[in-house]
């Protein structure tokens, strides 16, 4: 038992560091989500299927090729780089921010696709209802549209936030393996396995069943609570 | 003729994918204006249009208001204007309780007129939803779920209510559970309607003035009595061809229990105790029940029989064995129209042309609103 405990004890930093990149980026995905979600589904645009398409894009890209895409991007060269710069930094990638911006972009369209789905299935009509009662398109939004696409919103977030626990790959890439700082769970538990530390792979590989069997049935139940819409 | 204060004036016209609209028409901007036609023949469009959820070229103004005029590149969005909006299905917005449903426009039309008769109590009474208030919207069956649409609409203190076939998507029963409160609303509100339907029962029963469109168009628009009876118009050719007449409760025979009751140019009795003299009836005489005599018959249990003068006599392209006749009440001609289906044979006997005075037999007069309350 003591060897649990002390295995415990060392993968914590771990565990408490993939939760806060989880939460931090869920809710960043969640206001940045929402209006791209509203936009795909509410648009006439033509060329908003090729937006679609480049959200969509982490869904079949393998990780490793995002992630050196991002390197490149978060590193002193890029972008990342010269963002870094004005906080007195060298570059974005190997630190907690470029794990952060990696995972918003690699769970974006876990988020995206269902409150786009939840939108789309409102329909035109509570929201001309709610105009014809004097609401304005954005008082509408949030007291017809958000309410109404409830489920959705909570479908994401909680896609959005195991999917950031889940990913290995990109993280590898731009994060590398920094404990306490970029080491995350699945990474950690890479680790273990390569340096044959099984038991402790072992206790980490149990928690992330046990987390995914909870989030995937309380997905289920959330769904068929939440599949009327009520007051 | 009535000043533009008085009137809803709407012009709309373009193409929306195969559907081309170009109509243009005026109605008093009080009492219930039906728009009747055809399915596809943009009556829904233009309700849109003046909603401005739909939007063309054109231009709507209501008692001198303008709400859209594409001369001077004026287009009030929708949440701008008081309309009050009833749709097909009564669309209510499922994650609030009826209660919440009931308010979501009053809060956001702005300070209410203080004893104003659109007021929460007095919109939740004359509707009868009271016992619904602190239900769910799914909880409701498809009557009480339109009236609360209704109230949802009314509760906006709109200046001008839009009803798109608000009875359409309701059973029988259903129908016939919420035509007694329009009519209610008609009696009672000064708000001006525009009500969609393809229904001439419902309209008889609840319109003042009508537009009657077709293919885009509109045909033809004025007064209910005076469309009805148009030889130029579809309607008196329709299979359920009649007129509707204002009229005045006179006396009530209680022996009987008949009552007689004045329309413009006659009097006539129906069976029942209509409510007391001087009160307003609107009363539907149907194309195939009144026959005309050239002189006054004796010994007939009609109790109907009016003089009339005959204004025309139109043939059917359907049947050609039949004839309409258009005739006015009084034996100047001066009083109501009606109308009249007749065989081609019998107009011939009894040598029925225009100008002819004679005598119209009337086998039954009903009312055209079923509520025995006052009009």
């Amino acid at each position: 038992m003591t060897g649990i405990a002390e295995s415990l004890s060392e993968t914590w930093p771990a565990i408490r560091l993939t939760v806060s990149l989880a939460t931090v980026t869920t809710i960043i995905l969640m206001v940045l989500g929402t209006p791209v979600a509203w936009w795909l589904a509410r648009s006439r645009a033509r060329w908003k299927e090729v937006v679609a398409t480049i959200v969509a894009l982490p869904l079949v890209l393998p990780p490793t090729v995002l992630g050196f895409y991002l390197l490149v991007a978060l590193g002193p060269n890029g972008p990342g780089g010269w963002i870094a710069g004005l906080f007195g930094g060298r570059s974005l990638a190997f630190t907690f921010e470029g794990l952060v911006i990696g995972s918003v972009i690699y769970s974006l369209p876990f988020v995206v696709q269902p409150i786009r789905n939840a939108f789309e299935a409102i329909g035109d009509r509570p929201l001309e209802v709610a105009a014809t009662l004097r609401a304005s398109p954005w008082n509408a939004f949030w007291s017809v549209a958000v309410p109404l696409a409830r489920p959705g919103f909570l479908a994401g977030a909680v896609l959005g936030f195991a999917h950031t626990v889940g990913e290995f790959g990109v993280v590898l890439m731009i994060g590398g393996n920094i404990p306490g700082e970029t080491r995350v769970l699945s990474v950690a538990i890479y680790d273990h396995v390569e340096t044959l530390q099984w038991d402790k792979a072992h206790l980490l590989a149990a928690l992330m069943l046990g987390f995914a069997f909870v989030i995937i049935l309380a997905m289920t139940l959330i769904a068929r609570r939440m599949g009327r819409t009520t007051p | 003729m009535s000043g533009p204060e008085e009137t809803i004036d709407a012009a709309f016209a373009g193409r929306l994918g195969d559907f081309s609209l170009d109509a243009r028409f005026s109605v008093p901007a009080r009492g219930i204006a039906a728009l009747v036609g055809p399915s596809g023949c943009g009556k829904t469009t233009i309700l849109r249009c003046a909603a401005g959820l739909t939007r063309l070229q054109g231009s709507f103004r209501i008692g001198g208001e303008t709400w859209q005029d594409d001369e001077t590149g004026l287009f009030r969005k929708p949440h701008r204007r008081p309309v009050g909006y009833v749709f097909q299905e009564a669309s209510l917005f499922s994650h609030l309780r009826v209660r919440d449903n009931l308010l979501y426009g009053a809060r956001r039309a702005g300070p209410a007129e203080i004893d104003s008769a659109l007021s929460f109590d007095a919109v939740v009474g004359l509707l009868g939803i009271a016992p619904l208030l602190d239900r769910a919207p799914d909880a409701l069956s498809g009557g009480e779920r339109q009236r609360v649409a209704i109230g949802r609409a009314l509760l906006s203190r709109p200046r001008l209510l839009l009803m798109d076939e608000p009875l359409s998507a309701l059973d029988r029963d259903s129908r016939e559970d919420i035509l007694p409160y329009l009519e209610t609303l008609h009696d009672e509100l000064m708000i001006p309607v525009l009500y969609v339907s393809h229904d001439m029962s419902e309209v008889d029963r609840l319109a003042d003035s009508l537009v009657l469109m077709e293919r885009g168009r509109v045909l033809a628009s004025g007064p209910l009595s005076e469309l009805e009876a148009d030889p130029d118009l579809p309607l008196i050719r329709s299979g359920g061809a009649a007129v509707t007449l204002e009229g005045i409760v006179e006396s009530v025979d209680e022996t009987y229990r008949l009552t007689e009751i004045a329309i413009p140019g006659g009097r006539v009795v129906v069976p029942g105790l209509q409510g007391g003299p001087g009160a307003g009836r609107r009363l539907r005489i149907r194309a195939s029940d009144v026959s005309f005599a050239s002189s006054r018959p004796e010994g007939i249990t009609i109790l109907n029989c009016l003089p009339v003068r005959i204004l025309g006599t139109y043939p059917r392209d359907i049947d050609e064995s039949q004839v309409t006749v258009v005739a006015a009440l009084g034996e100047d001609g001066a009083g109501a129209r009606l109308i009249g289906r007749i065989t081609k044979r019998s107009q011939e006997a009894l040598s029925l042309h225009s100008g002819a005075t004679v005598f119209a037999l009337i086998k039954a007069v009903s009312l055209a609103s079923s509520r025995p309350g006052k009009r």
